[in-house]
C-alpha cells in the first residue's frame, strides 16, 4: 500500500526554509509520498538535497523529487509579471511537487507537462507506473 | 582622501585578483562524463590528467581543483581554477554499488563518502564565477536533479554553460535536450574522444565574458 499525504502551501508558507524542508522530508521518511501545493524555491530545492544527504543511512537511501510548475520561458511578459507578482504576495503556490522516498518510488518522470511516477513494487520486484 | 584612494585601490584590486582567479566548476548529475570533460581539459592545456573516471557511479567524490589553467581561442586567452564536483544526486542507495561487484563494507564506505560529496559540491555553488553543466545527452534531460542545479545557478546569477555529453553514443538526442533548456548555451560534444572540444573552448570564451 503506498500512502500520498497532501501539504498544503498553507501549511508550510509560515516556515523558515529549514522548517519546511525539515517537515516534508520527516513525512518521506515516513515512507510517505508528498503531495506539495506549489514548490519550494530553488535555493529550498537544493538545500533539501543537501538535507537528504545529511540524512541518509542504511535505512533510508533519499527521494525522488518532481517539480511541475508554469515553464516562464514559454509565458508572455504579462503573463511572467502577473506569476512573479503572485509568487512575491501569495508565496509560490503554482504547480506542484511530488517528493517520494527512494525505498518506494523509484523513479519520477517529466515530460514535461505531466508527471510520471514509477513505483518498485517489492512483491514482484518489478516497477508499477502511475500517472498524474 | 587617501582612505577614497585606498578604496579605490583596493576595488581594482578585487577586481583583478577576480579575474586572476576565475573559478569555473563543472557540474551535473552522476555519470554525466564531468571527470571526463576535466581530464580533456587538463589533458589539452597542462599535459595531465585530473581524476580517475570509471562507469560505476560517483566515482568522483571529493572536489577537485586544478590550478592555473591558461586556455586561447584565436587571439584570446582565459586562465581560470577548475574545479570538479561530485555528482549531484538526491538518492544514494549502497546496494547499487554491491550489485555492481563491490563488497558490503566498500559499498556502504562509497556511499558515504558520495553522500558527503553531493553536499560538498552544493555548498561549492556559490564560490564559482562560472559553471559548465555536463548532461549526458542520451538521457531524459527533464530531470529533477538537472533543473534544480540549472535553477540555483540561475538564481545566483552565475554565467551557465550546458553541455551535452557522449554524442559519440547512438541514443544522444540534443534536440531534446535544447528543447529543455531553450534559454542556454548548448555545445555538444564527446569529452572522450574530443569531438567538436573547439566549439566548447569557443562557447566558455563566450559564457566567461571574455
Amino acid at each position: 500500500m503506498i500512502t500520498i499525504e497532501f501539504v498544503p502551501y498553507s501549511e508550510i508558507e509560515g516556515l523558515s526554509s529549514i522548517g519546511r524542508i525539515r517537515k516534508l522530508l520527516k513525512i518521506a521518511k515516513e515512507n510517505k509520498i508528498v503531495l506539495l501545493e506549489g514548490r519550494l524555491r530553488k535555493e529550498e530545492e537544493a538545500e533539501l538535497i543537501k538535507t537528504t544527504m545529511e540524512e541518509i543511512d542504511d535505512e533510508f537511501k533519499g527521494i525522488e523529487l518532481g517539480v511541475i510548475y508554469p515553464d516562464e520561458g514559454q509565458l508572455n511578459f504579462l503573463k511572467k509579471l502577473r506569476l512573479n507578482l503572485v509568487n512575491l504576495v501569495l508565496g509560490y503556490r503554482a504547480g506542484f511537487t511530488v517528493i517520494g522516498p527512494a525505498s518506494i518510488v523509484k523513479e519520477i518522470k517529466k515530460d514535461p507537462k505531466r508527471i510520471e511516477l514509477f513505483t518498485i513494487d517489492k512483491q514482484k520486484g518489478k516497477k508499477a507506473k502511475r500517472k498524474k | 582622501m587617501p582612505a577614497i584612494l585606498t578604496l579605490i585601490r583596493k576595488l581594482f584590486w578585487n577586481i583583478f585578483k577576480k579575474k586572476k582567479h576565475l573559478k569555473i566548476g563543472i557540474y551535473g548529475p552522476p555519470n554525466g562524463g564531468k571527470t571526463t570533460l576535466a581530464n580533456r581539459i587538463c589533458r589539452d592545456w597542462l599535459g595531465e590528467d585530473m581524476g580517475k573516471v570509471s562507469n560505476i557511479a560517483h566515482e568522483t567524490r571529493e572536489i577537485q581543483i586544478k590550478e592555473e589553467i591558461h586556455i586561447k581561442s584565436g587571439n584570446k586567452e582565459l586562465s581560470f581554477n577548475l574545479v570538479d564536483t561530485p555528482g549531484i544526486a538526491t538518492k544514494i542507495d549502497y546496494e547499487d554499488f554491491i550489485k555492481a561487484g563491490m563488497s558490503e563494507e566498500e559499498a556502504k564506505k562509497r556511499a558515504k563518502e558520495a553522500t558527503k560529496g553531493v553536499i560538498d559540491a552544493i555548498k561549492w555553488l556559490d564560490e564559482m564565477d562560472v559553471v559548465i553543466v555536463v548532461l549526458d545527452a542520451t538521457k531524459d534531460p527533464y530531470t529533477q536533479v538537472n533543473l534544480t542545479i540549472v535553477g540555483n545557478l540561475e538564481a545566483r546569477k552565475i554565467p551557465v554553460l550546458l553541455v551535452g555529453n557522449k554524442i559519440d553514443l547512438k541514443k544522444t538526442n540534443l534536440k531534446r535536450l535544447k528543447a529543455a533548456f531553450p534559454q542556454y548555451t548548448i555545445v555538444g560534444i564527446s569529452a572522450k574522444y574530443g569531438t567538436n572540444i573547439e566549439e566548447f573552448y569557443k562557447a566558455l570564451f563566450e559564457v566567461a565574458g571574455k
